[in-house]
């Protein structure tokens, strides 16, 4: 059969782009335009940084030996080990066979092709979204792409990251760019000041379920505002993490201050002149003033409390100090029955104080919080208190260098004498592909990004929570922010703010 | 890959919204590093009720999947379009899909064509009224055709083209090779690199 092709004709992008206004993700964009798509065929878009785990990336360094294919830049590519590796006895061999071969898989591939690999062991091992900002690698301006859905957390640094599947691996191995299809632009402006308390990951829960978890389908969302601008960076890497999780490939912050301060001195920051030109360069990547989004969503700071998700995706949602919805009052037809079907996957009942609700399990870890900051935040509550009877409580920081930082202040010993289990780095409870996991029927009070069903464990039940929630819950048993830790005051600021001070 | 112009097969419904891809392939399941043998994983969660629908003997080789609204979203991983196609589904229609999902089918030979939320109801009500119904969905004529109704479906030109053609995306790329190598001639020294180790 014959069909007519669209017409593939490209032009070279040499030229400058046009002069009109455009956001951030439009710069980035034109930046790395190899070829304009015309006529319905895609761009061809450069990639500056392509990170590989051991999950997504075996077969397509089969693809590359079938056909005889070298990886076009391996300076452009680092790979680490993260989603099955233990997070105990990390000397000794990987208990699980198969789990053991796929890592093997990775250091043989590596070794073959020549990928400056990090494995379990080393220094520079971890969370792969962790490891990259941590080396200076992610940095404002450039692409970023990685087998693994939260790439998007890169976005924090003004970089345009994204996930991507094993044959796009395959495909940026070969040839170092991606064919892909414009996308449309979504600001999401949350201005005012954060009550204590309240994180970045309120936020971005609370985003999550005001836009739904397809809300964000084909856009890029750019994270803009006061409150935006008054997170640290890995606050930012937080909300820009998640941002998958309402349907958007990527979510980008606007680089600043708090950007180059972060990145200034790191392994693989530009230095010299090189470090003044970058940063010139930065300095040009804001949305412009006149610029025009697609769509636009705005969210109160000053209003937001602690936000925790009751069901079992991450658009279903609440502020803590709400009970669980009910679903006969969603008009949706479809959400009404994904909500039924959620409650009774999570064993609730509409209705509920979300702070009854009583778990097994806290996990604090995963690529959404497990940064330096969110382990403080953590140990900053849990200090000096012991944790609830009968609750398992396992920390795990994102990076074998985060752990020694941790170490360095002394987090890990609040940890264990809080009653908690301290780790090695890994994406550990997150997802239930290493030893890590919940048994059924169990409930998690999780600071990770999905509360799929089985997503930690077949059975599994997830509540999404920021580190300040975990920890309250980690010492109460229930549902709890830190609010809740002052005796004789319930959601009053003025307790927040002891508990902060 | 193969082409794909039409493919026919018994309509599977599954009328449930944001099936994401852990429920279509739990991560357990990510440790192989094979593209083929994940028909058993497929949807292994739900698939352990007797009751759920590719258990059924009408749909027990697959065939085309009618999904709810946002279907495939979450994780990156091809895996869930591989244990699809293991399993014997050839094209899923769904009124949404998850971004990173859609580009992963199209790179496989799995026909993912999006329906209005209506249509799908009505095909449902099909299935429902006569189960193992066969659907035909032709990606020339870019429609889908389950007894006497036929609905439209959306997929970009592109996808559809080089669907059509069995068309490999490296090849294609790598026609561009000269562009490739100009761009990076001209990429400032500022950028990361992660060569050598520092």
């Amino acid at each position: 059969m014959t069909t007519s092709a669209p017409e593939l004709a490209g032009s070279a992008a040499s030229d400058s782009p046009a002069s009109r206004p455009r956001t951030l993700a439009e710069k980035v964009w034109d930046d790395h335009l190899v070829v304009k798509g015309e006529d319905g065929s895609p761009d061809l878009i450069y990639i500056d940084l392509h990170l590989l785990h051991e999950v997504t990336s075996p077969q397509a360094f089969d693809g590359l030996r079938l056909a005889g294919r070298p990886v076009r830049r391996l300076d452009l590519t680092i790979a680490t080990e993260d989603h099955n590796t233990p997070t105990l006895a990390i000397d000794k061999p990987i208990a699980d066979l198969t789990s053991r071969t796929q890592i093997q898989t990775l250091r043989n591939n590596a070794a073959e092709f020549g990928v400056r690999i990090h494995s379990l062991g080393d220094i520079e091992q971890g969370i792969v979204h962790v490891v990259g900002p941590q080396l200076g690698l992610t940095m404002p301006g450039i692409t970023v792409v990685c087998g693994d859905s939260h790439t998007s957390t890169h976005g924090a640094f003004g970089a345009m990251a994204f996930g991507i599947g094993t044959s796009e691996v395959e495909h940026v191995l070969a040839t170092q760019t991606l064919p892909l299809k414009p996308f449309k632009t979504m600001a999401i402006n949350v201005e005012g000041t954060l009550r204590p308390g309240v994180t970045a990951k309120d936020i971005i829960l609370a985003v999550i379920a005001k836009i739904g978890t397809g809300g964000g389908q084909g856009y890029v969302l750019e994270y803009r505002g006061s409150a935006i601008r008054a997170l640290s960076m890995d606050g930012r890497m937080t909300i820009c993490n998640m941002s998958i999780e309402a349907g958007a490939r990527a979510g980008m912050v606007a680089p600043d201050q708090t950007t180059y301060d972060y990145l200034n001195g790191r392994a693989h920051a530009p230095e010299g002149q090189d470090w003044d030109d970058a940063v010139a360069y930065w300095k040009t990547l804001a949305t412009d003033a006149d610029a025009t989004f697609d769509a636009e969503v705005f969210l109160d700071a000053d209003e937001l409390e602690p936000f925790v998700t009751w069901g079992t995706n991450p658009g279903q949602g609440v502020s803590l100090s709400e009970p669980i919805p009910n679903p006969a009052d969603i008009e949706d037809l479809n959400e009404r029955s994904a909500a039924e079907r959620a409650l009774e996957y999570m064993d609730l009942t509409a209705g509920t104080p979300m702070k009854e609700i009583q778990v097994d399990a806290v996990f604090m870890g995963s690529c959404t919080n497990s940064r330096i900051e969110d382990l403080r935040a953590f140990a900053s509550i849990i200090k000096g208190q012991k944790k609830a009877d009968g609750v398992r409580v396992m920390v795990v920081p994102g990076s074998a260098r985060v752990r020694i930082e941790a170490e360095a202040e002394g987090i890990d010993k609040i940890v264990t004498e809080f009653g908690a289990e301290w780790r090695f780095a890994g994406c550990s409870m997150c997802l239930g592909m290493n030893p890590d996991q919940l048994a059924p029927g169990e409930r998690c009070a999780s600071t990770s990004n999905r509360n799929f069903e089985g997503r930690q464990g077949k059975g599994g039940r997830t509540h999404l929570v920021s580190p300040l929630v975990a920890a309250a819950t980690a010492i109460r048993g229930t549902l709890s922010s830190p609010w809740d830790l002052v005796a004789g005051t319930d959601t009053a600021t003025d307790a927040a703010e002891k508990v902060n001070a | 890959m193969d082409k794909v112009s039409v493919v026919t097969g018994p309509a599977v419904p599954l009328p449930l919204s944001n099936v994401d891809t852990d429920q279509i392939i739990p991560a357990v399941f990510l440790k192989r590093v094979t593209k083929t043998g994940f028909d058993d994983a497929l949807f292994y969660g739900w698939r352990q009720d007797p009751d759920f629908v590719i258990n059924q003997p009408a749909y027990a080789t697959g065939g085309i999947l009618i999904a709810g609204p946002d279907f495939g979203t979450g994780s990156s991983r091809e895996h869930a379009v591989w244990a699809l196609r293991d399993f014997g589904f050839n094209a899923v229609l769904s009124p949404r899909f998850g971004d990173i999902f859609r580009g992963n089918s199209g790179k496989q030979g799995l026909l993912a064509g999006q329906i209005s939320e209506s249509d799908a109801e009505k095909i449902w009500a099909l299935i429902e009224a006569q189960p193992g119904i066969e659907i035909s969905v032709d990606l020339i004529a870019r429609n889908a055709t389950i007894g006497e109704l036929t609905v439209p479906f959306e997929i970009d030109d592109y996808t559809r083209w080089r669907l059509l053609e069995g068309l490999d995306d490296i090849g294609l790329t790598l026609r561009d090779e000269a562009h490739i190598t100009e761009f990076e001639s001209r990429r400032e020294p500022w950028r990361p690199k992660t060569l050598p180790v520092k």
